[in-house]
């Protein structure tokens, strides 16, 4: 047994519990995290009880901290855990002060309550995982649907307030469950009507049919042609790259054409669009370069005589190089699979090379209502002109998001970038999430903010329930780049 | 420990440890005041009493410990431990509410007070007093599913909640059973019997895992403790619940519980016909 496998020993109460890696102790407040003992925030659930109770979020401690060990200062106050004001217009939990470059910032904290919100899902994959608009489900119910595809990758759109406020009961509850599961980074399992069943989990590789997808593609057939052109001329006659979106054809590419590639009679089936590009030469599927294709030769039509001669050599290839066959016309110009020659395994394996891993990618999106508003400030309109005009930044548990240009403060986070865990939800249902606008504490009190509630830093840091986390990986540390006064 | 007032400057917050009380009180505001020093100052060595009988506490068949919360405990258990494994800590929570509410309302008088030691609740009701309660059908997810009024007339002084997804192991699959008794310790007790209760022996949807593979100092040791539970079929949420059904009703029988209500997976049973009986909440 490793260190990091043995229980340890919380010395933080009489109770001393052995705590085991990935368990917490008898508080739920300590947990063992491989081997360190780390403290955990324990509220969230305590004031979410009592919000759903009606009555006021308790969230500020007075004084009588006590006084253990993990009293570490960091200077940005997340909106995890703070609570929320929600559906009262009471000012938001938090309203921090702090100076950041010499400008005296206001940070205000809350828990939004998001009705209004889903994730945008973007897989990175070339197989067909289902039908543009059709529904997708979990656990048998609609929480969204396929939408546009983008370059190599499929994008599926769930949760919003038809799911998750205007079906069912269950059908609320599941897509509430499912966005909540994605938004932490956790797997979940969806089904698509007429398409595949998935995992899709935040930052990882996608299952597609209990398949987990390696690579995305290097490009489309008609860029992979492009990209490898020169590497393939003289080692073969033809080179088809199958996809379903773009098949490429070698000889008939401009970039064959540059390099002087002769004809070869290779007559495909499918649309030709441009020169050497075609599209639908297959159906959609999970086969070779997203096509349903299992042997490639199917898109083939017979040779032209005139132009193919017997011994031509043809390499066919998908556009992540997954799947690959060589083969040499015969005396009848049909072609007869042979070993791969080491120079186009080569070629292959820089197909392999030039792949970027597949992820699922997670945004969340939600926009920020009249009551959250209200708990900024007291004229909420303020708050979306001051987000508009740059004043205020917004973040989502210390992430950068990107907002949208049009009415409301509607925006989108990467929820890897985001803490994890910091997405809760309620039962209405609706998400939970982290929101923190940081503006010059002038620009505050300009859009009527509710300046009697604004606490130093160091109050904030000194009451007693809060963790400490180094700024998710990537995030630009939140108030690096404060607002800027634009008038 | 901690001890402050919360926000509102109405209630009072206790925290040692694993221990999280969240007291209100209504009276004058002497009275109040008194009470709340008095709970204060009684909260101060209350985990180290009983850390300093846990080994014991951990105990199926031990003796009767010394403390005082320590004894509310091996009571509340008493009644169950020749027929079925318990240990005094199904009772903690229950027994250390119970305990500062009563040094409360010894040196105070309240018309009103509760002690909520995360869900578990010791209540006092004087004259006309009543009190409104909140049930959540799953600890992890809090979510209203029903409230009950408490009157001062109703016998029940202790609500207590155990179920999957709390902080402490669950041998049955139930989400919650909310259980009111005459006590808080008792309904503690009484509320880990039944949910542990509702159950579906040897269904392979429901992952159980040794107490001590999870917790090495678990007092439930290898015994077999719900890990994680499918989705199940509306038939088997039946006969899961139907089960602890039964317990209830032969505890009720017994004059151990007043009332209990059961949840699992969306559906929801009652027992004992009293003004308090759990209503579905609107909204």
């Amino acid at each position: 047994m490793s260190t990091d496998e043995r229980p340890i020993r919380c010395d933080a109460c009489p109770v001393m519990c052995y705590i085991k890696p990935g368990m917490a102790g008898a508080c739920d407040r300590y947990a063992n995290e491989n081997g360190t003992l780390i403290r955990v925030d324990p509220h969230v659930l305590l004031d979410r009880t009592i919000a759903e109770g009606g009555e006021l979020v308790p969230f500020l401690e007075e004084q009588d901290w006590d006084g253990s060990q993990h009293r570490v200062p960091r200077t940005f106050v997340t909106a995890i855990g703070a609570g929320t004001t929600y559906p009262d217009y009471k000012p938001a939990p938090f309203i921090v002060s702090a100076e950041v470059d010499g400008v005296d910032t206001v940070t205000v904290v809350t828990e939004g309550i998001f009705s209004y919100c889903g994730a945008k899902v973007k897989i990175d994959t070339d197989r067909h995982v289902g039908p543009e608009c059709a529904p997708v489900r979990a656990q048998g119910e609609q929480i969204g649907h396929v939408t546009t595809a983008e370059y190599g990758s499929q994008m599926l759109s769930l949760g919003g307030v038809r799911h998750l406020t205007g079906g069912s009961k269950k059908e609320g509850r599941v897509t509430c469950d499912t966005l909540l599961q994605l938004c932490n980074g956790k797997p979940v399992e969806l089904t698509i009507d007429g398409g595949a069943d998935l995992v899709v989990e935040a930052g990882n590789a996608p299952i597609v049919n209990g398949v987990p997808e390696e690579r995305m593609r290097v490009g489309c057939g008609s860029a992979t042609i492009g990209m490898f052109a020169k590497q393939w001329h003289g080692l073969v006659d033809e080179v088809v790259v199958v996809d379903d979106h773009i098949t490429g054809v070698l000889s008939e590419h401009q970039a064959g054409k540059v390099l002087g590639v002769p004809d070869t009679g290779i007559k495909i089936r499918g649309h030709r669009s441009t020169p050497g590009r075609y599209f639908r030469v297959a159906e959609p599927g999970t086969g070779w370069g997203g096509t349903n294709l299992s042997d490639p030769l199917t898109i083939l039509k017979p040779f032209d005589p005139k132009e193919a001669w017997s011994g031509l050599r043809m390499f066919m290839v998908s556009t992540t190089g997954e799947h690959y066959a060589y083969y040499e016309l015969d005396e009848s110009l049909a072609p007869v699979e042979k070993e791969l020659p080491p120079a186009l395994r080569q070629s292959v394996e820089r197909i392999h090379e030039n792949c970027e891993p597949a992820l699922c990618t997670v945004l969340f999106m939600g926009g920020a209502g009249g009551s959250l508003r209200a708990g900024v400030t007291e004229n909420p309109v303020r708050l979306t002109w001051s987000v508009r005009e740059a004043q205020a930044r917004v973040t989502c548990g210390g992430a950068p998001v990107y907002v949208w240009p049009g009415g409301g403060i509607t925006f989108m986070v990467d929820v890897t970038r985001v803490p994890a865990n910091a997405f809760g939800y309620v039962p209405t249902p609706a998400l939970v999430a982290p929101i923190e606008f940081t503006m010059r504490r002038e620009d505050y009190a300009g859009l009527g903010g509710h300046m009697h509630e604004v606490k130093p830093l160091e109050t904030v840091l000194s009451s007693g329930r809060k963790l400490h986390l180094g700024s998710p990986a990537a995030s630009p540390w939140p108030p690096a780049s404060p607002a800027k006064k634009l008038s | 420990m901690l001890a402050h007032m919360l926000p509102d400057g109405r209630r009072l917050r206790l925290h040692d440890g694993p221990i999280d009380l969240i007291i209100g009180a209504d009276g004058t505001s002497d009275e109040i005041c008194k009470a709340y020093g008095a709970a204060t100052r009684r909260f101060t060595t209350i985990l180290d009493e009983l850390c300093s009988e846990l080994p014991n506490l951990r105990e199926s068949q031990g003796p009767e410990p010394t403390g005082s919360v320590a004894c509310r405990m091996w009571q509340a258990v008493l009644p169950y431990r020749e027929e079925r494994f318990i240990t005094p800590m199904a009772a903690v929570a229950g027994a250390v509410a119970e305990e500062i509410l009563g040094c409360m309302t010894e040196t105070a008088r309240l018309d009103r007070a509760y002690v909520n030691n995360g869900g578990d609740i010791a209540l006092h009701l004087a004259g006309n007093a009543a009190l409104k309660i909140g049930l959540i059908d799953r600890c992890d997810r809090p979510s209203l599913f029903a409230t009950t009024v408490i009157s001062a007339q109703h016998p029940c002084r202790g609500v207590a909640t155990s179920g999957r997804g709390g902080r402490s192991f669950s041998l049955g699959i139930a989400d919650a059973v909310t259980v009111l008794a005459v006590g808080a310790a008792e309904a503690d007790a009484a509320a880990t019997i039944v949910a542990n209760d509702v159950d579906l022996p040897g269904h392979p949807g429901i992952l159980r895992r040794p107490a001590c593979d999870l917790q090495p100092d678990s007092d439930l040791r290898t015994l077999p403790v719900t890990v994680s539970v499918k989705s199940l079929e509306i038939g088997e949420v039946e006969e899961a619940l139907d089960r602890g059904l039964r317990s209830a009703t032969s505890l009720a029988a017994r004059g151990l519980i007043l009332a209990a209500a059961l949840h699992l997976q969306g559906q929801t049973r009652c027992v004992g016909a009293t003004n308090a009986k759990p209503q579905v909440a609107s909204g």
